[in-house]
């Protein structure tokens, strides 16, 4: 029942989305279309986070890699939907890669592990001179054509890049309803259980790194297209650690949560702009304060607003991300 | 074969300085389950409290060191554990891993706007003069950083063994609650570990500052040199942390001289990766047994 009610209003949410542009200028779009590929990275970021329980600091890593690979092949003639498939998969098998050695020990690993492989890929980035053209980047990204139209036009990408985040979001929804993803559930809620019900909790726990890793990878394929422009810079340790944050503000795992982080991240310093460089210690302060009263973030802050107008108890699974940060809280059943 | 040993000591001279970063982080977690992703900035703040007692007040360098170590103690001390660990450890780990994200963000931030972007100078204990012991170069600054570093060390190692005070926060670390049932003034303990981090800290803050220059930018490295240290020695162990630092130190410094500059980064944490792999529990380090 409540599913239904959450797809009608996902669908809604998107017919809105489609239209808001048409009110904007082309900058409105751009900031738009940014803040959604922010928003498919944060997904990974909330798969990792919020459903596996894990802390990922090479989210905009991911993104570089995406990104890089995009870039690179699309300069040298390959398609923009290979590249974009590419670039997925080339996150995907990083993912596996670095989170294998990570998963096999204790908890906390996997966050010490992305934040040395973050560095590792910046300095990659800016090293590789013949490669990534170092700190003076790659310029000239072309948007891609889609049966003969041109995605030049900010509306028209703005629509492309609405199109491909609705196809993901809809394939981590699907995800997380499945079998594969309600065993999620069952290791945030109780490992310990789980684990002896016969979850594989480390395979479970490295596949959904891999995958939330893999959304960082498709998110950095539709960046550049975007600002047509890429260098190392996003792609450092400070962004990654933003990743993290704008996920948690959001409500790390609600599935709606990584789409309000990243608005508050991406849309929310356009409308500050008077605050400007206060910008980042605002929102320091605001993150401190949310996890002293809210773990849940803002999605939860909502569903508790909510239920209280209603004066009705909170539904089971309308504070989840409290749930699960409590879960992660406690020490895991293998050392 | 002397450029060498040159090197070697200016990289224990480096690696002392880390290894205090890191042993504030490692006794923080022992004491208190707390991450601290703040800790970088943590060695980059107490320095621009001593080039504000330096600057705007005149005082002479060593008033300005202990007023640094002193703020320290009182911000990163008693504010960071009343204000920021002691209502978010309620929450659980992950939130207050992530509030201490935002402190880093919020200091690194605070200072960019407050005091300056730009790197500022910042003089050493001792002159910059090189001297020549048995055919080997060494800079009198270094030997000064060396030596503090090293005194710091051993005072707080005589403090945690010799001391009734130190054997009862080690008590503290390894079981809290028989801790406690033993008399052990259990939250006092917790609160002398934060003091002793911000000294550590504030203490690696001055040392480190004439090398590496007073940039509101250095926590992240010197952070994620910490992180490296501590998990390469023994996440669990305060000698493990001194010998992780000290061996980043050199490998560090061996690595820009042989390896390559730009990547001298990518060399600890090559490192990092490989004990993760092979020794999970560091080098000194004892496994943690772990009770369902």
């Amino acid at each position: 029942m409540r599913s239904r009610w959450l797809l009608l209003l996902l669908l809604a949410a998107i017919v809105v989305l489609a239209l808001v542009p048409l009110g904007l200028q082309r900058y409105g779009t751009y900031i738009l279309t940014l803040w959604l590929v922010t928003a498919v990275a944060a997904l990974g970021v909330n798969l990792i986070v919020g459903y596996a329980g894990q802390e990922t600091l090479a989210q905009a890593a991911f993104l570089g890699i995406g990104a890089y690979t995009t870039a690179l092949l699309t300069q040298a003639g390959v398609p923009f939907g290979f590249a974009f498939l590419v670039s997925g998969l080339a996150s995907f098998a990083v993912g596996l890669v670095i989170g294998f050695p990570a998963l096999r020990v204790q908890k906390h690993y996997l966050a010490f592990v992305t934040l040395a492989f973050s560095v590792f890929v910046w300095l990659v980035f800016r090293n590789e001179e013949w490669l990534t053209g170092g700190v003076m980047g790659i310029m000239g990204i072309k948007r891609p054509v889609l049966a003969g139209i041109s995605l030049r036009p900010a509306l028209h990408f703005y629509w492309f890049v609405l199109a491909i985040s609705t196809v993901l979001t809809f394939a981590m929804w699907w995800l997380l309803r499945s079998p594969w993803g309600r065993a999620f559930t069952a290791l945030r809620e109780n490992p310990i259980r789980a684990e002896s019900l016969g979850i594989d909790v480390r395979r479970y726990t490295l596949l959904a790194f891999a995958i939330g890793s893999a959304y960082g990878g498709f998110a950095g394929s539709l960046y550049a297209p975007l600002v047509e422009f890429i260098d190392p810079a996003p792609f450092a340790l400070g962004p990654s650690f933003l990743f993290l944050l704008m996920v948690v503000v959001g409500g790390a795992g609600s599935f709606f949560g990584p789409f309000i982080g990243a608005a508050v991240a991406v849309l929310l310093p356009e409308w500050l702009r008077f605050a400007q460089s206060y910008y980042l210690i605002i929102y320091a302060l605001l993150v401190i304060v949310l996890m002293a009263f809210c773990p849940s973030g803002i999605a939860g802050l909502a569903a508790r607003l909510a239920s209280r107008l209603r004066k009705a108890p909170v539904p089971a699974d309308a504070k989840p991300g409290r749930a699960n940060l409590g879960a992660a809280a406690k020490p895991e059943a293998r050392a | 074969m002397a450029d060498f040993l040159q090197l070697v000591i200016a990289g224990v001279a480096t690696g002392a300085i880390y290894a205090l970063a890191a042993i504030g982080f490692t006794l923080l977690w022992q004491t208190s389950q707390t991450i601290n992703f703040a800790q970088g900035e943590f060695v980059m703040l107490p320095a621009f409290f001593a080039l504000v007692g330096m600057k705007t007040l005149g005082l002479p360098v060593s008033v300005s060191a202990l007023l640094a170590i002193t703020l320290a103690m009182l911000l990163l001390g008693v504010v960071f554990k009343k204000a920021i660990v002691d209502p978010l450890i309620r929450q659980g780990v992950i939130p207050l891993v992530i509030s201490t994200i935002a402190v880093g963000l919020l200091l690194k931030e605070g200072i960019k706007e407050v005091y300056s972007a730009e790197a500022q100078p910042f003089p050493t204990l001792l002159p910059d003069r090189i001297i020549e012991i048995v055919g080997v170069r060494i800079s009198l600054a270094q030997l000064g950083v060396l030596a503090v570093a090293v005194a710091t060390i051993v005072a707080l190692q005589w403090f945690l063994a010799g001391t009734r005070t130190g054997r009862q926060m080690q008590a503290t670390a390894q079981n809290p609650t028989v801790a406690r049932i033993l008399g052990v003034p259990v939250e006092r303990m917790v609160l002398y570990t934060f003091l002793i981090n911000a000294a550590l800290a504030a203490i690696a803050s001055i040392l480190i500052s004439p090398i590496y220059l007073v940039k509101f930018s250095n926590g992240e490295i010197l952070g994620l040199t910490a992180f490296v240290a501590a998990i390469v020695g023994g996440f669990n162990q305060v000698r493990g942390a001194i010998a992780g630092g000290l061996l980043v130190g050199v490998i560090d410094n061996l690595a820009a001289a042989y390896v390559s500059a730009s990547y001298r980064q990518a060399v600890p944490l090559a490192l990092l990766v490989l004990v993760i792999l092979f020794r999970p529990q560091g080098l000194l380090g004892r496994r943690e047994e772990r009770t369902v």
